[in-house]
């Protein structure tokens, strides 16, 4: 049985609050980003069946909107998802370089997991952050500028288990 | 002159009272004294065209909101900024956050919003923190919530974040998202002016056009109309990115040249290693690339300029647009036929798939373009990629099909001879 937390409950009360009366599935992007939270990084079916109730809707609205959006994982992930932005601009600064470096170091292409659940690669379309670029985003925040060493730096900072800092 | 980023340097500009000490609300003080309809005659005077890319001017879209009796209406401010190249909207949020907040009280007070969102992408994640905590200091500070500083308006904001997805800065698509749908596009009328979110009268706006009433309020909607040159009044903030020695976000006067935006080391620096300037796509992903020739000069032999009117003279034969002010160049190394792949895959990926030439076409450009990069094109698919994006262009719901139309068009139309070599030289084109 899936069951939030009450601190997470209040919290999608008071999402829920910010729409207009009857309106609860305008909650349902932002209640889903909590819901991954709490699931290690992904919705399994449970989850979202779970998001449905909470939000008074059928299942089916949440998978629909659940297999829409790149945000939303429907299979488990590594502890650390590497996701390295691989358009135009980004491209035009190395960022093919950045993600050969990646699949070589870590063993594993785009999309797949390093076999202690550690690291997932995956290749993202442009993050806004193309004047920084090469770039990847590590969970809330964007690694810019980047160079072999600190892709090593980083995955380092990763497997010494530091929280990490924007 | 600056009108957005003049206090961008300031030490701790980000929180209220710094932004409030050096003058920061008094927009609000301002507008709070005029009527709403006296502040929109205000944003009309000013010329202010919409900065998210269409140009759209934004006076007369507030004048076009329906007001039916008793329905509440909306202002949605559009931060889901995706378009490859586009990265101003980031940095205002992110650095001076209380002159978006600013600026949306003004607008909601002027639309009669009583009920504010800010929709923005899911990947800028750490960004909602910062516009919270403004949201938050505003409000203690009586700026928002109840009966601003005793107007008798009421006004609250809230940050609602996407989840990954290019199509949900088209307005409409954004509408249904914030409604907790899938980004799926509607047709076009009814605009949100009339039929917006939850089917309420709703005035969707960027970012940059929020944050740009404060100025217009603080001067004088007149005043800022005075600023620029023809129809493009005020200032742009430009993201510039790719090859560049000082690739960022820089805040131009509408009468600066291309070529001293990316030559002088008051703005771009140049290009990096002295290479020479190949190309450039001057408004974000989705508007034409122009080669270097066209890019400096228009097809009239005069300075092309930084404005919408400039960079868009002799259209598509000979010229741009300004769009959304992503500005990608390109150095002499650098494959337009790569370059272009990446984007037509940008655009599959993205596309919503409701349209079939949008969710076909764009699967096929994608693939073809690889094709040639990768050496295994042939003559036939190159004019086969050009028929494809003629059928895109102009049919389908919503101008993604065009963004990606376009790209294609415009480098095979400046670059055909890029394309032909990869075909007769498979060997190298692979190197
Ligand atoms: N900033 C970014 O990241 C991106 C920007 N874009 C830009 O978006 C542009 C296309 O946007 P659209 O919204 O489809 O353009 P549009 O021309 O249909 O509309 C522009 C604005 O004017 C309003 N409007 C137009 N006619 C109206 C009328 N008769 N009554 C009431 N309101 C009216 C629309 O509601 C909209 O807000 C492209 O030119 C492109 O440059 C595209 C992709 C990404
Ligand atoms: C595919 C697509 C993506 C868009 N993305 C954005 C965006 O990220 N930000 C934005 O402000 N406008 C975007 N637009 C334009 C919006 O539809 C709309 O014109 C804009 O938000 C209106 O605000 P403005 O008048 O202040 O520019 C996009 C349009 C299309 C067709
Ligand atoms: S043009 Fe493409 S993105 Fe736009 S509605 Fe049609 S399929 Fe969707
Ligand atoms: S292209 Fe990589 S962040 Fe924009």
């Amino acid at each position: 049985m899936i069951q939030f937390s009450e601190g997470t409950l209040k919290k999608v009360q008071e999402i829920i609050a910010r729409y207009p009366e009857g309106k609860q599935k305008s909650a349902l992007i932002p209640v889903l980003h909590l819901a991954q939270q709490e699931s290690g990084g992904w919705l399994d079916v449970p989850v979202m069946d779970y998001v449905a109730g909470l939000l008074q809707l059928e299942p089916i609205e949440v998978y629909e909107v659940v297999t829409f959006y790149s945000m939303f994982h429907t299979k488990p992930v590594g502890k650390y998802v590497l996701e390295v932005c691989q358009t135009g601009p980004c491209m035009l600064n190395g960022s093919d370089n950045i993600i050969a470096y990646i699949e070589e170091k870590l063993n594993i292409g785009p999309g797949e997991t390093t076999p202690d659940g550690m690291f997932t690669l995956k290749t993202v379309e442009c993050l806004g952050a193309c004047g920084y670029a090469p770039m990847l985003q590590l969970g809330k925040f964007y690694k810019e500028h980047l160079t072999r060493e600190k892709v090593d730096a980083l995955i380092e900072e990763c497997r010494s288990g530091a929280t990490l800092a924007k | 002159m600056k009108l957005l980023l003049d206090k961008a340097h300031i030490e701790g500009i980000r929180f209220f009272d710094t932004y409030r000490k050096n003058g920061g609300y008094t927009a609000v003080e301002k507008a709070l004294k005029m009527s709403p309809d006296e502040v929109v005659e205000e944003v009309k005077k000013s010329g202010l065209r919409g900065r998210g890319g269409a140009g759209f001017p934004t006076g007369l879209k507030w004048s076009f909101l329906a007001k039916p009796e008793g329905i509440p209406r909306h202002l949605v401010c559009n931060a889901d900024e995706s378009e490859p190249g586009t990265f101003k909207d980031r940095y205002l949020m992110e650095f001076i956050p209380h002159l978006l907040i600013e600026g949306l009280i003004v607008s909601s007070y002027a639309l009669g919003s009583n009920n504010t969102y800010i929709y923005i992408r899911g990947e800028y994640a750490w960004i909602p923190d910062i516009l919270e905590q403004a949201i938050e200091e505003a409000r203690s500070n009586g700026w928002l919530g109840k009966n601003i500083q005793g107007s008798g308006f009421d006004c609250e904001i809230y940050v609602h974040r996407g989840a990954g997805a290019y199509i949900c800065g088209e307005e409409t698509a954004l509408l249904e998202s914030l409604e907790g749908k899938r980004g799926n596009p509607r047709i076009k009328p009814p605009f949100p002016a009339v039929k917006g979110a939850w089917d309420r009268p709703t005035v969707v706006n960027n970012v940059e056009t929020l944050a740009a009433v404060v100025p217009i309020m603080n001067m004088g909607g007149a005043a800022y109309g005075n600023i620029g040159v023809g129809k493009s009044t005020g200032t742009k903030l430009i993201s510039a990115c790719g090859n560049l020695n000082k690739p960022g976000v820089y805040e131009i006067p509408f009468d600066l040249s291309v070529e001293e935006f990316i030559f002088s080391d008051e703005w771009c620096g140049g290009i990096p290693n002295g290479k020479r300037l190949k190309a450039c796509i001057p408004g974000g992903s989705s508007v034409p690339i122009l080669p270097a020739s066209l890019l400096l000069t228009t097809s009239t032999g005069e300075k092309r300029l930084m404005n919408y009117e400039s960079l868009s003279e002799g259209g598509f034969a000979t010229g741009s647009m300004l769009g959304s002010g992503g500005f990608i160049v390109l150095d002499e190394d650098q494959c337009v036929v790569k370059h272009t792949y990446t984007l037509a895959r940008f655009y599959r990926h993205e596309s919503c798939g409701q349209c079939s030439p949008c969710r076909e076409g764009t699967g096929w450009m994608e693939k073809i373009l690889k094709n040639i990069e990768d050496g295994r094109g042939k003559m036939s698919d190159i004019d086969l990629l050009w028929d494809i994006q003629r059928k895109i262009e102009g049919n389908t719901i919503c101008p993604l099909g065009d963004a990606a139309a376009w790209p294609v068009a415009a480098a095979i139309r400046h670059f055909r001879d890029e394309f032909e070599w990869h075909v007769t030289n498979p060997q190298e084109a692979l190197t």
